[in-house]
């Protein structure tokens, strides 16, 4: 694995990969985001109870599971720039944090606008709530550590420990709903156990959860992809890059 | 020099210092107790309101409290070079910062545990939940002076980090806040604290744990 992965420490091949990845994921994101949205949005059937409004779902749970899928990958990230003092892998903390913190706040807002219906209050200091709300302090954090330094290797190493230590929160999230038993509801989706939720419901959710891990990843790429050019600006592959990407968009223009 | 010797010096020069300046460590718990003091007069001076909101007044002006100290820990030292002498040592840095930890607790944490009783009179809570508080404090501060000791490892190098560190310490202090002043208010209510003081201990001890190796990496990395 390791002849496999070590060129990638090096930032022009890096570069090379995120630049073929990003089309597929762009492509499949919207793909699979259209037909898990329109499905669940439109085509699913209504709750017997909940009536529509349990459609939110549809983007709270995917937003909330990968609001902490992204913590964990900026952590992972952090310990392998700690551990094997990788500066591609520094630099994929900025890329990172301020999507996870987009999406925990998108799982915060849409948990609200569904509350307002269901418990009658925007918000209460239910269990997962607070916790969910302490991953979007975190990864503030993160992000205000991290452009704090002069120098940006400080920076992202001081994130990185930052971020590493922030982990002792995800599984306070996840398991908050089982130690506390407060108003938020327990997991539909287990891993082991038959889902308490009918097919019909399960695949457009199974779809958006795909979606969202794609836009997730989608989005990184891009900001990553910026992050490469921008702490190589110097370099002649940057400049070599900057300067085919400027052509080109001249010719389309003309 | 061992690494316990080293520990100990480490630890009793931080102390010699406190006692030679003792603003730096007095100062905080005066804001303490005038944070404490202006709740009665925000809210009302009526017992009945103050005691069910004593818990939690008591515990967030000991987060501030200890936010306050946490420039003290490392910024004299990192100043005047002898912390990079520490990282150059043979001895293991994640031991002898662990010093630093307890100094910071033995200054801050400590005091507030011995004023516990004052501030719970200050604010009437109910007499059951003395001890409790107390409780709560030896078991918490620990837990809150480790915490302290990474946030202020990680803005070492900053001019203005003061703002930085409350805005990367306060949501990693939640859980401990959550936990104490449920133990306060569970014994005001006359219900067993057990199992709130056993979770706390739990923090305390994990994090007081694994904070040194989290502190040594930060120390580190300012020094560089």
């Amino acid at each position: 694995m390791w002849r496999w992965l070590h060129p990638y420490a090096k930032p022009e091949a890096t570069y090379r990969l995120v630049d073929k990845m990003l089309p597929w994921f762009a492509g499949l994101t919207v793909i699979s985001l259209l037909v898990g949205m329109v499905w669940g949005l439109a085509f699913a059937p209504a709750d017997y109870q909940q009536g529509d409004s349990y459609r939110i779902i549809y983007i709270h749970v995917p937003a909330a599971i990968f609001s902490m899928g992204a913590y964990f990958g900026m952590a992972i990230c952090g310990a392998i720039a700690l551990i094997w003092q990788i500066k591609t892998a520094e630099w994929a903390l900025p890329a990172i944090a301020p999507v996870g913190a987009a999406m925990t706040a998108i799982a915060l807002f849409t948990g609200a606008i569904w509350g307002k219906p269901m418990w009658g209050t925007w918000w209460v200091w239910d269990a997962r709530l607070t916790s969910e709300l302490i991953l979007l302090f975190l990864y503030i954090g993160v992000m205000a550590l991290y452009a704090a330094f002069d120098d940006a290797r400080t920076g992202a190493k001081a994130a990185s420990i930052l971020a590493i230590v922030g982990v002792v929160n995800l599984p306070i999230i996840h398991y908050s709903v089982e130690w506390w038993n407060t108003l938020h509801q327990g997991a539909t989706i287990t891993k082991f156990e038959r889902p308490s939720i009918a097919n019909s419901m399960l695949w457009p959710l199974l779809i958006s959860l795909l979606g969202f891990m794609l836009l997730t990843a989608t989005l990184v790429l891009m900001r990553y992809k910026n992050q490469l050019l921008k702490h190589e600006l110097n370099r002649p592959w940057a400049q070599a890059e900057l300067a085919q990407a400027s052509s080109t968009s001249a010719e389309e223009k003309r | 020099m061992t690494a316990l010797q080293l520990w100990r010096s480490v630890l009793s020069k931080d102390l010699r210092l406190a006692a030679r300046r003792r603003s730096d460590a007095i100062n905080p718990l005066i804001f303490l107790l005038m944070v404490i003091t202006l709740f009665p007069l925000g809210v009302g001076p009526g017992p009945d309101i103050l005691a069910r909101i004593a818990p939690g007044i008591i515990w967030v002006a000991a987060l501030l409290a200890t936010l306050l100290g946490v420039d003290r820990i490392f910024k004299d030292d990192y100043a005047d070079g002898s912390l990079e002498q520490l990282c150059l040592l043979p001895q293991p840095l994640a031991f002898t910062v662990s010093a630093k930890m307890v100094s910071h607790w033995l200054l801050s944490g400590l005091p507030l545990v011995i004023l516990s009783p004052l501030l719970a009179l200050l604010l009437s809570l109910p007499g059951d939940a003395y001890a409790a508080l107390s409780a709560s404090l030896l078991l918490g501060t620990p837990a809150l002076s480790a915490l302290a000791a990474i946030g202020a490892s990680l803005t070492l190098p900053l001019q203005r980090g003061s703002a930085l560190v409350s805005l990367i310490l306060l949501p990693l202090f939640i859980p401990i806040l959550i936990f104490a002043t449920s133990a306060v208010e569970s014994a005001g209510m006359g219900m067993a604290v057990h199992g709130q003081l056993a979770i706390l201990a739990a923090i305390s001890v994990l994090t007081v744990t694994l904070a040194p190796l989290a502190v040594a990496a930060g120390v580190r990395m300012s020094v560089n």
